[in-house]
């Protein structure tokens, strides 16, 4: 004799989801950001700031540094960037996987900055490609914190399609 | 009781000295070029200045000689400084070495030579300290363009 298996009871309410895929890879990614803090000179005491527990940028799932680029995907570059550091640079977001993307904490990591002379970089943009600008001298830790909303926005816009040009 | 150490050092120094004044709680001395080497030794040995603190130049364009090479001695056991300077010209910015006498003059002299060009004869070890290989000039000169860049890595676009 053979059993019926008992018809099946929902449990609650809700069993499952609709969503479209974009919108839930961009969620998903937006609260999974690994900052690789690339910190060079006095931004980082704002840096610590809005890491630290009054602002608290594990609210946004962007907290847990990685100080290796192969694990992260975020470069916060924080503070200023001389000629002779440009190649360090370059490597470490060489060496990132994508999706990547890249913020520039203050002005010198921007533009240079006041330090408009021989040794420094006139703006990481010039060697690296930037997503998000956060000016400030340094910035008050609400500008990071927008910038970061701003920036996990961004990512939950994008784009990714099943078919491609290469499909 | 500086004034006396100072008095000294001049009285002792009496022949090799151009100009000498006190700024700033500091005996500032005027010097040849040739005289250099000498004027610290004794400045070493003899007034009891120990410790050199700083090796710099001061660039003055329009004048001839064009730098000034400048020298911090320390006295720990009088507790005061001389400033000592020497005028060397645009086309032969050289001046003896003190690393014989002062082991602290070996970085600082490399770094004047990277940023000024001054020569310091007996110092054979003149690489860049803070500018990387192949940097072309001298960035602390003023006639190097404020704005001039050398980048290591090629721009974007």
């Amino acid at each position: 004799m053979n059993a019926t298996p008992a018809p099946h009871q929902p449990s609650a309410a809700f069993e499952y989801l609709t969503t479209k895929k974009d919108e839930f890879v961009g969620w998903a990614r937006k609260f999974s950001l690994f900052p690789y803090p690339f910190v060079t000179a006095c931004c980082a005491m704002e840096f610590m700031s809005v890491s630290s527990t009054l602002y608290d940028t594990d609210r946004f799932g962007a907290a847990l540094p990685r100080f290796t680029p192969r694990q992260s995907d975020l470069l916060m570059v924080v503070g200023t960037v001389t000629h002779k550091q440009a190649p360090i640079l370059l490597k470490v977001y060489e060496q990132m996987c994508e999706p990547k993307w890249v913020i520039a904490f203050g002005v010198c990591a921007s533009s240079g900055g006041f330090y408009q002379n021989y040794a420094a970089l006139q703006g990481i943009d010039k060697i690296i490609p930037v997503d998000l600008y956060i000016p400030g001298c340094p910035p008050r830790p609400e500008m990071v914190i927008d910038g970061i909303m701003k920036l996990q926005d961004r990512i939950a816009r994008e784009r990714h399609p099943i078919i491609t040009k290469d499909f | 009781m500086s004034d006396e150490v100072f008095e000294t050092v001049r009285a002792g120094l009496a022949g090799q000295v151009q100009e000498a004044a006190v700024a700033h709680g500091i005996l500032a001395l005027t010097l040849e070029p040739a005289s250099l080497g000498d004027a610290a030794r004794r400045l070493k040995e003899s007034f009891g200045f120990d410790m050199l603190l700083d090796v710099t130049a001061v660039d003055w364009p329009e004048r001839e000689p064009r730098f000034d090479v400048v020298h911090h001695f320390y006295s720990t056991q009088h507790r005061v400084r001389v400033r000592v300077k020497t005028r060397v010209p645009e086309s032969d910015p050289t001046v003896d070495t003190l690393v014989p006498l002062y082991g602290s003059a070996r970085y600082m002299e490399r770094e004047c030579h990277e940023m000024y060009g001054i020569r310091f004869r007996g110092n054979e070890d003149l690489r860049p300290l803070l500018l990387y290989e192949g940097f072309v000039g001298h960035p602390l000169r003023k006639d190097y363009p404020k704005q001039q860049e050398q980048p290591l890595v090629p721009y974007r676009k």
